[in-house]
């Protein structure tokens, strides 16, 4: 009998370990040993794997959020499996899904740029680019390089801003975020520089490594000017199927931002990405964004106007096809005097897509003399497909103007016979009266941009891939 | 002479209702017919079934176009073949200009690139000759144009899309004078020996200047008389009152 208590002693020692280390990894998905790995692997100094850990605590704290889409296909269980560093790296071109690869070709993108955005290899053109790119800038005293590489080289500065404008404490996959993040750009635009040509991200977020979960970083100091271009333009191949970015932006004194992105992510993806800006007296903060891939998006860039005079303006687009809920929108906080925002936005939903656009609006109680003005405009393009608008305000003072104005329309059957009568084919016909409802997003973006948009409301509309 | 449209004993609905009871017509090339005839006559349901407008169902008889049948073409497939309608009242499009959505139009109609430069100057040229604001090749189709200028944009696009058909829709209602008379130069411009014109109308003034060879009489989803183009003249002092007594009696 004493033997066997013995026995069982023993065993349940075992039992407990091993359990610890099963459930541990069956349950998190992540845990604390891979994000050391990752941040050993990017030799990170101390503050940043702090930085890490912070962000993994929060995660394991914070709560789905069950307000917007349905999140429940993500399986939060395989979390490691999306982080674990290089797993792109066996992506092969071969393995690109048909419908990807004629979009490729449809949209006239040459051979080597179809690989690289494949993932496999071919980034050293790309490099090249960007390296030219760095030189003329350089001459400013602008700084644009990748993030890993900010993190050693330009540590102070770095540290200084990492954090300080989306906190881990943002929601759970902004924690998730910043205890995993990879690759992304950092751009340091000193005072009074004017930066004449976007700079885009366009080519390095096709490097393997980075993402899905890349940290951008802007700032733009006093009377500076930029404008940035995010790169997710050109229909991308992931075969991991979770993107939470990040994008930290701060306006100073006087500065000037304009963001760009036109999102087109593989219809597998979950794009829950975190933007925000804190801009500072006099500076002006333009979004122009355009969304269309995705399964489900979860997108509200956040400006905080938090100087005198700061101004916010958003142009939004996004296309939600068959499948596809794109739920998207902003956040505005009038934190000081004058302050000002302008929200221009429409969407377009085909095939069952659903497009929700939500606009949260706070005027603090100082914050007199501001203004708000928001108009969303959506067009289905059938019946069965879904398009809602959800306005928030809190105004904390009676010396504000705000305005929301939002409308819903449908392709009117004559619109089309009267383009149809001119020998346009009905799939034409739609697809030109699409292009014209987003034109006013198009003409805010530069040419090839535009160009690409048109494009892909083509195929979407025509059908012309497979 | 060579046969350009010809309407045999077509029956169209507009929903449950009969609205056009079995109309003929034949239109050859070098010819330009004028439909007259009282609101609710069928007018402009003619005009539209001839482009297969969805709001319309045909549902007896033949339209042949160049000696095809095309009862079962789409819309596109038939201004591709060269019939055009000017609208009464065109739609709004917002965020295509004029010059790209004819550019546009003529490119699928052609089935082949335009030439830019000689596009243009074709374009902004037949924009001076219908005493139109060049800048308007730029401004969103329709969108903020003046009831004058939205017809003057449909002959513009008459112009440059050269249909072998031309149906006008009540293209002159609505119009001062002047209006009216740019419109009729549009279509002097337009029309020759190998294409047809179908004007639509109330009004006699916008067939002072030009050469009509026959007049038609809609009335009530027939057409009840054909004469030469006297017979506009008769109709603008004397109404269709004795039409419809006609019709009644017989």
């Amino acid at each position: 009998m004493a033997k066997t208590q013995v026995d069982d002693i023993n065993r349940s020692i075992y039992n407990i370990k091993n359990e610890d280390n099963y459930s541990y990894k069956m349950q998190k998905g992540l845990d604390e040993k891979i994000v050391r790995e990752i941040s050993s692997m990017k030799n990170e100094p101390t503050w940043m794997l702090e930085c890490r850990l912070k962000g993994l605590e929060m995660y394991n704290k914070l709560e789905m959020p069950t307000w917007g889409p349905d999140l429940s296909v993500l399986n939060m269980d395989e979390i490691s499996t999306y982080v674990k560093p290089k797993s792109e790296l066996n992506t092969s071109w071969e393995d690109v899904p048909e419908e990807i690869k004629n979009t490729f070709d449809a949209l006239g993108i040459p051979e080597a740029e179809k690989k690289s955005l494949a993932g496999v290899g071919a980034q050293y053109d790309s490099e090249v680019v960007y390296h030219s790119l760095q030189e003329d800038l350089l001459k400013q005293g602008v700084i644009y390089t990748d993030f890993e590489t900010a993190v050693k080289k330009y540590e102070n500065i770095v540290k200084k801003y990492f954090m300080k404008c989306v906190p881990a404490e943002d929601h759970k996959f902004a924690a998730l975020h910043y205890a995993v993040w990879s690759g992304g750009s950092f751009v340091y635009v000193p005072k009074g520089v004017n930066v004449e040509i976007p700079l885009q991200s366009y080519f390095r977020l096709n490097s393997p490594e980075s993402g899905q979960f890349e940290h951008t970083l802007i700032i733009v100091d006093e009377g500076a000017n930029l404008h940035f271009i995010e790169g997710c333009s050109a229909p991308k191949y992931n075969k991991v199927n979770l993107h939470a970015g990040c994008v930290e932006l701060f306006v100073k004194e006087n500065a000037r931002l304009r963001y760009s992105t036109i999102e087109n992510w593989s219809k597998n993806m979950l794009n829950l990405n975190t933007k925000k800006v804190i801009v500072e007296k006099n500076g002006v903060m333009e979004w122009v964004t355009g969304s269309f891939g995705s399964r489900i998006s979860m997108l509200y860039p956040m400006s905080i106007l938090k100087g005198d005079n700061a101004k916010m303006e958003y142009t939004g687009i996004s296309f939600a096809g068959e499948g596809q809920n794109l739920d998207t929108g902003l956040k505005v906080v009038h934190g000081a005097k004058n302050t000002a925002s302008v929200v221009s936005s429409k969407s377009i939903s085909k095939s069952g897509g659903i497009a929700t656009f939500r606009s949260n609006v706070v005027v603090a109680p100082n914050a007199d003399g501001s203004k708000s003005n928001i108009s969303c405009e959506s067009l289905m393009l059938d019946d069965w497909s879904v398009s809602d608008t959800i306005p928030v305000s809190n105004i904390g003072t009676d010396d504000v103007e705000f305005s929301h104005e939002a409308k819903i329309g449908k392709i009117s059957d004559e619109a089309i016979f009267y383009l149809m009568s001119r020998g346009l084919s009905e799939e034409e016909a739609k697809a030109m009266i699409v292009r014209g409802f987003a034109s006013p997003i198009s003409k805010e973006l530069p040419v090839e941009y535009a160009a690409e948009m048109n494009n892909l409301i083509n195929l979407e509309l025509e059908g012309a891939i497979g | 002479m060579e046969n350009l449209l010809k309407i045999k004993d077509l029956h169209v609905n507009a929903g449950e209702k009969e609205i056009l009871k079995g109309l003929n017509l034949q239109i050859n090339k070098g010819e330009v017919h004028v439909i007259m005839g009282p609101n609710g006559a069928g007018k402009s349901t003619l005009a539209n079934v001839i482009l297969n407008n969805p709001e319309y169902t045909r549902t007896e008889g033949d339209i042949i176009f160049e000696n095809e049948n095309i009862n079962d073409l789409r819309t596109d497939e038939r201004a591709k073949k060269g019939i055009f309608m000017s609208f009464q009242s065109p739609e709004e499009i917002p965020g295509i200009s004029v010059q790209n959505f004819i550019k546009s139009a003529k490119v699928a109609k052609d089935e082949k690139p335009v030439r830019i430069f000689e596009f243009k100057k074709n374009l902004e040229q037949t924009m001076k000759d219908l005493n139109m604001n060049v800048e308007y090749s730029n401004r969103d189709l329709n969108v903020g144009f003046s009831g004058g200028e939205k017809k003057k944009n449909e002959i513009l696009q008459m112009l440059m899309l050269e249909p072998k058909l031309a149906i006008l829709d009540e293209t002159d209602s609505g119009l001062d004078v002047d209006a009216i008379k740019t419109v009729s130069k549009g279509i002097n411009m337009y029309h020759n020996e190998n294409n047809g014109v179908l004007i639509i109308t109330h009004g006699t003034k916008i067939l002072e200047n030009l050469h009509v060879d026959y007049v038609h009489i809609l009335v009530n989803g027939k057409i009840i008389k054909t004469a030469d183009g006297s017979l506009a003249q008769e109709i603008e002092k004397q109404g269709y009152e004795a039409y419809r007594e006609e019709k009644a009696n017989g």
